[in-house]
């Protein structure tokens, strides 16, 4: 696990507290369940799901389509609740059945097909969480803004629109308007998926370099297996609906991650590993699919 | 003045707004005006558009004066309509030199820029309401859907029964129809708008009243100017309508008074002039509309 804990999420002079100390972002999932139309059609997405994320760790979940990963997503940004278990952050809960679901800029997600939003300049863009919460001035949050951006090479893009930049360029400018809340959690909803190879390549250098800067507690869902292990410090495998985890993986492979790794040994013994773990679920999953056509 | 020089004078105008409209491109590509013009000029889409109009006039040449076809007969051929709308003299007293004529226009103007400003204002909220609130929605969007297809004439006699005098029934009868595209459009790209926006925002710490503003109405905004296009031309055509019941001015008393007096070619003038006036008025809808979204401009034609 990561420790290098520079600290480039502190907000600027003059702005108030943070939302996140570097100790926090610790989430604790305890038997989560729920069930969709429970009186109708009653969609079970995820059975007594239980899992541990330390503070500052990276963890990937993979799973095939349809199992609960979304769900689990959905229930920690606070987009929708669960029906049965609980979900702490930091020890605090964050999801039960009882409270209603409340997303917030202590857990940002990011999305898979982006959610910049293509109104606004990218540098309205970042700075728009902090200005809409009142911690910042629009003049703070603009200075702020220029120095996480120039950080990572994107200083020269801040009057431009979403829309006229790359799909790298705008994942890039994503991830940085969640950073800039400073969230104890990131969650990353298959934030590459549809990129090329190379566009992928050089995007999860990025994500692995923001997050050795950051120390950030993060949660990144994905199909793609070797993503999975090249980026993350523990992998989880999630069954098909109702989706639980099967199968947790330690990668113990050092940081900073090298693009050789990817073809070591230990490396491919992983992936073989989770290729027959998903891979029986995905079967599953299939046949299932079948049955419901029928 | 000779109305050969006026015709000459018309498509110098013409010319020049082309031109203008291609200054932007031309800086683009840093070539010159005159190479952006004479391109224009023979440009496919310039040659095409020309042919379109020539065949038009022709055809009705050809059917009203050439071969005088038998229901076409009674019609007034193009040449003489041109010659009476470029006439300091004109035969029926409407031409570009009368007073008259000026008035009838800024008379239907008037109407229908009221009409389209009035249907915006209530329009545009309305159409954000129903698709923020469910409740909303529930509530309004059935009554909406209901009294929506009733033709704008059908409102005329309720119209001017409670309404004080005839202008502010034709008014209403143009506002119509105007509002209601805007509110089902405005609606509609509330409806467009990805949920992720909204998840966003809720995200970075919107409130549910900010929503309404960061992502609601800009999300909806091209969708909204879509159908105030829309609505300019519902209102051009309803105002019409109204004035040929009820006005004693306007270009659609101008056409009907025209009809009952057998002065054809004033017809075709008042019928050739809503069509420019309408055309200039969505030309205008749709310029501020991309001044509003830079965003979707730059995202087309890239950094310039």
């Amino acid at each position: 696990m990561n420790t290098a804990q520079t600290d480039t999420t502190a907000p600027a002079d003059g702005a108030k507290g943070p939302v996140c100390r570097a100790s926090d972002g610790a989430l604790s999932i305890r038997n989560a369940g729920k069930i969709y139309d429970p009186e109708g059609v009653h969609v079970e997405a995820l059975k007594d799901c239980s899992l541990e994320i330390e503070a500052g760790e990276f963890v990937a979940i993979v799973g095939p389509s349809g199992c609960g990963k979304s769900t689990l997503l959905n229930a920690l940004a606070g987009f929708d609740g669960i029906t049965s278990g609980e979900i702490l952050l930091d020890g605090e809960p964050l999801a039960t059945p009882e409270l209603d679901p409340r997303p917030g800029p202590d857990r940002v997600v990011v999305f898979q097909h982006g959610a910049l939003f293509p109104w606004k300049t990218v540098l309205e863009n970042v700075t728009y969480g902090p200005v809409v919460q009142g911690i910042m001035s629009q003049e703070q949050a603009n200075k702020r803004a220029q120095e996480m951006l120039s950080r990572v090479g994107l200083n020269d893009i801040e009057t431009s629109y979403p829309g006229q930049l790359s799909s790298g360029m705008q994942r890039r400018v994503e991830i940085i308007r969640a950073l800039i809340n400073n969230p104890r959690v990131l969650l990353l909803d298959e934030p590459f998926r549809a990129m090329d190879t190379v566009t992928k390549s050089a995007s999860h250098q990025y994500l692995l370099e923001l997050y050795s800067a950051t120390g950030k507690t993060i949660f990144f869902i994905t199909h793609d297996l070797e993503e999975a292990i090249f980026l993350a410090d523990k992998v989880l495998v999630m069954t098909t609906r109702p989706g639980y985890i099967k199968k947790t993986l330690q990668v113990k492979l050092p940081r900073p991650r090298q693009y050789s790794m990817l073809a070591s040994e230990e490396f491919l013994a992983m992936k073989a590993q989770l290729v027959e773990a998903v891979h029986e679920e995905a079967v599953k999953a299939f046949e299932a699919g079948e049955r419901e056509m029928a | 003045m000779n109305p050969y020089i006026v015709l000459g004078l018309l498509l110098a105008v013409v010319l020049a707004v082309g031109a203008w409209q291609q200054k932007k491109k031309a800086l683009l590509f840093e070539v010159s005006w005159g190479h952006q013009v004479r391109k224009t000029l023979t440009s496919k889409g310039f040659l095409l558009q020309l042919a379109g109009f020539i065949t038009f006039v022709l055809l009705w040449e050809l059917t009203v004066k050439t071969l005088s076809l038998p229901w076409f007969s009674r019609l007034p051929g193009p040449w003489e309509c041109l010659m009476e709308w470029l006439s300091p003299d004109p035969d029926y007293g409407i031409s570009i030199y009368t007073q008259d004529y000026y008035t009838h226009i800024i008379y239907s103007t008037y109407r229908a820029t009221t009409a389209f400003v009035l249907a915006t204002a209530l329009g545009v909220p309305l159409g954000l309401l129903m698709g923020w609130s469910r409740k909303f929605y529930d509530y309004s969007f059935p009554l909406v859907e209901l009294i929506r297809p009733i033709p704008p004439l059908a409102w005329v006699p309720l119209a001017i029964l409670v309404l004080p005098g005839d202008e502010p029934a034709v008014i209403f009868v143009t506002f119509l129809v105007a509002f209601f595209v805007t509110a089902l459009n405005t609606l509609l790209g509330v409806e467009s708008i990805d949920e992720s926006y909204f998840r966003a925002a809720r995200c970075l710490g919107a409130s549910k009243r900010r929503l309404l503003f960061d992502v609601v109405l800009p999300g909806a905004m091209p969708f909204i100017f879509t159908g105030l296009q829309i609505s300019m031309g519902a209102a051009w055509f309803s105002l019409v309508a109204g004035e040929m019941i009820a006005a004693q001015y306007g270009l659609g008393f101008l056409i009907w008074d025209s009809y009952s007096l057998i002065q054809y070619p004033v017809i075709v003038i008042g019928m050739v002039t809503l069509g420019i006036i309408g055309w200039v008025s969505s030309a205008v809808v749709r310029s501020i509309g991309r001044k509003l979204m830079a965003w979707r401009e730059r995202e087309l034609y890239g950094n310039a």
